[in-house]
């Protein structure tokens, strides 16, 4: 009787966690459906929100930006953090676990922090060669991007090293393959499942950020989150509504695919998901 | 005669300042099947990584065919490898698997040739018909057939065989043994073959080579290293040997336990201490009175074409094979004719092996439930 009464309690408690966890994205979410600006009242259903989303031409400008910065960023952070994770591979054990952990504090470190010194690195490196404020841009979001997402990358690509036989390589320059061609044909089979996790995690972290792209993007680029951001500063609009809940769905379908494929590839390599990480 | 091949000289290796290998010199002739054997870690996997190329001895050179490849990467080497875990490639099918270094070659080798050598491989490891199946879905045996025959699609002058069965079970074992034997032959190359198992060195071999710790203890043919051990490691290694101390008083006179006997070895100093090794087998019983040592039954076990005996000669005990059954407790005499005794210098394995005091019925069973249990922790065993 009592252990009934334990497992309600404990279901209840579970209850009351996703909807903690989860009450205000759906508020959001059914906000965005609302058919007037009002926050608190249901005024009958609309896509017009949505609607007006792409006639926002800063709204679109700043959606390529996130874009080509998430794809360009986890293309450069996969050839990178993969080839990190070959050179920790064949190191000396003695030296590989410490400086695993060197390249993964990054990770755990507050965002702020990581902002706040890239921005600091990138201005005076620009003002030392002749630049003023102008040299935030582009090109130091994402540089500051490939920089957090190369140890996501690793965490992704490691543990695929480890399992892999150390003959493999061996047989591959036995048969006549250059070490190039060995880890062509041989290495990067056996590890692309954790490269392309390691892309997927790379291109959700980008997309997600707003902390480090709001000290690195300087004055004249702006992401979908930093646009999201400077909205809720000037005017209240649904359009934000609208616009989270894209930001959201495409971000939560990214995490279960790539939990979707660490489930698929055998447990033992399982990076978990780059929120876990992260928290 | 027989062309020499491969040669090591002088070759030494040591990781982080351990020396592995201590002054090799060895050289493999053509189409010779040659075993090295010695216990675990005496360095047979790194003698054959050097002669594939994985590894740059710390001193000493590697000639192939009178031309010294120190440098030259394993894939310009005319010498391929079956590696200790096949290490075939999990993503590709047995075609591919085998398939793969034809499809490496300059100038290409067209579809055509590459299915005709791929079949006629597949044919002489008689795994026809697998050529679409996943190789993680095979069993060791087989698994164990696609790599060689993935090494001999290469037409290599050297095969190196990595203890290949070590994960096989005992029929299959043998039965690869004389399979292995038979495409060495067919094919008319040099194998150099890694183990640990004595009998698997002896049945096959041409040449055995015993190491121990990094250096060679012996070389010399299966009949050589059986009936002529140059010390008592060897001795002791292959096959069952009594060893015990003596004294050569003259040219084949050997003195044990205060006694003189009649042997056919001579070249000793006169009074020169000396290993003695007399095998099981070359002991015939007779009744004490006329026995040349007469010794008490300590233990018995049969062991289906003969008995081992144990004897207790003066408190030192022999292993005696014999077809005649001798009760515990019963006091016997032995003979020994003068090809039985086999006389060694000292080294520095004297004292240390050839004393059967500790020998019980349950040894054989332990170190083989050792064997297994080591496999097992080298992930070797088949699922
Ligand atoms: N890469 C390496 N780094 C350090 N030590 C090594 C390395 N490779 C081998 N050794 C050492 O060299 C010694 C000989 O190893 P090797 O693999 O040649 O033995 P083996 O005769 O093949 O043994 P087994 O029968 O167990 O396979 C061992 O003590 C081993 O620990
Ligand atoms: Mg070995």
């Amino acid at each position: 009787m009592t252990g009934k009464k334990v497992r309600f309690g404990e279901k209840l408690l579970v209850v009351l966690l996703f909807v903690f966890l989860y009450a205000p994205i759906l508020v959001l979410i059914v906000f965005s459906f609302n058919a007037t600006k009002s926050r608190a009242v249901w005024t009958g259903f609309t896509f017009k929100w949505y609607g007006e989303l792409f006639s926002d031409a800063t709204l679109m400008s700043s959606l390529y930006t996130t874009l080509g910065v998430a794809v360009l960023s986890s293309l450069i952070a996969t050839v990178a953090g993969t080839l990190a994770a070959m050179a920790f591979y064949n190191m000396k054990k003695r030296w590989r676990t410490p400086l695993l952990t060197i390249s993964n504090i990054p990770v755990v470190n507050a965002d702020i922090i990581t902002g706040v010194s890239l921005s600091l690195l990138f201005v005076s490196v620009g003002k030392f060669l002749g630049h003023e404020y102008g040299f935030l841009g582009f090109g130091t979001l994402l540089l500051a991007h490939i920089s957090f997402n190369i140890p996501y990358v690793v965490l992704s690509v490691m543990p695929k090293f480890r399992q892999l036989d150390n003959n493999l390589v061996d047989a591959a320059e036995d048969l006549g393959c250059t070490p190039a061609q060995a880890f062509t044909k041989v290495v990067l089979p056996q590890i692309m499942p954790g490269v392309v996790s390691g892309m997927l995690i790379a291109f959700t972290m980008s997309v997600d950020d707003f902390v480090i792209s709001y000290f690195t993007a300087g004055t004249t680029t702006q992401t979908l989150s930093m646009y999201i951001y400077a909205m809720t500063r000037m005017r209240v609009s649904p359009k934000i509504n609208a616009i989270s809940t894209l930001l959201f769905t495409v971000v939560l379908a990214l995490l279960i695919i790539i939990n979707f494929r660490n489930n698929k590839n055998d447990g033992a390599a399982k990076p978990v998901t780059a929120k876990e990480i992260k928290q | 005669m027989a062309k020499e091949l491969i040669r090591l000289s002088h070759v030494s290796m040591a990781f982080d300042g351990e020396v592995v290998l201590d002054d090799m010199n060895i050289y493999f002739n053509d189409k010779e099947f040659l075993t090295l054997l010695g216990p675990s870690g005496c360095g047979k996997t790194t003698t054959l990584r050097i002669v594939g190329g994985f590894l740059t001895p710390t001193s000493g050179d590697v000639f192939f065919d009178g031309v010294r490849i120190n440098d030259v990467p394993p894939s310009k080497r005319q010498v391929n490898t079956v590696f200790q875990r096949y290490a075939l490639f999990p993503h590709l099918n047995v075609y591919e698997n085998v398939a793969f270094g034809l499809r490496l070659q300059r100038p290409k080798i067209s579809e055509k040739e590459t299915a005709a050598r791929v079949g006629e491989m597949l044919e002489t490891v008689s795994l026809r018909g697998f050529e679409h199946r996943t190789v993680t879905s095979l069993s060791g045996g087989q698994q164990q057939r696609v790599a060689i025959a993935r090494a001999l699609v290469m037409r290599p002058k050297v095969l190196l065989l990595d203890e290949p069965l070590g994960a096989l079970d005992m029929r299959l074992r043998k039965d690869m043994q004389q399979e292995l034997k038979r495409i060495q032959q067919q094919m008319e190359i040099t194998f150099i073959y890694v183990t640990h198992d004595q009998e698997e060195a002896l049945a096959m071999s041409d040449t055995v080579v015993v190491m121990n710790a990094g250096k060679i203890q012996q070389i010399g043919s299966p009949e050589d290293i059986y009936n002529e051990p140059k010390n008592a490691f060897v001795a002791d290694f292959i096959g069952e040997s009594n060893i015990v101390d003596g004294i050569m008083r003259a040219d084949e006179v050997v003195e044990i336990f205060g006694r003189k006997f009649r042997c056919v070895d001579k070249g000793f100093a006169p009074d020169e201490e000396v290993d003695v090794v007399i095998r099981p087998e070359d002991v015939d019983i007779v009744p004490p009175e006329k026995g040349l040592l007469i010794g008490t039954v300590t233990s018995v076990t049969f062991k289906g074409m003969h008995y081992d005996i144990i004897v207790d000669f003066y408190g030192f005990k022999w292993l005696i094979e014999t077809t005649d059954f001798c009760p515990v407790g019963e006091r016997i005499g032995i003979d020994i004719v003068p090809e039985g005794f086999h006389i060694m210098k000292k080294s520095i394995y004297s004292g240390m092996f050839g004393d059967y005091s500790s020998y019980s019925e349950e040894y054989d069973e332990i170190s083989d439930a050792e064997y297994v249990e080591e496999a097992a922790n080298d992930g070797e065993v088949p699922e």
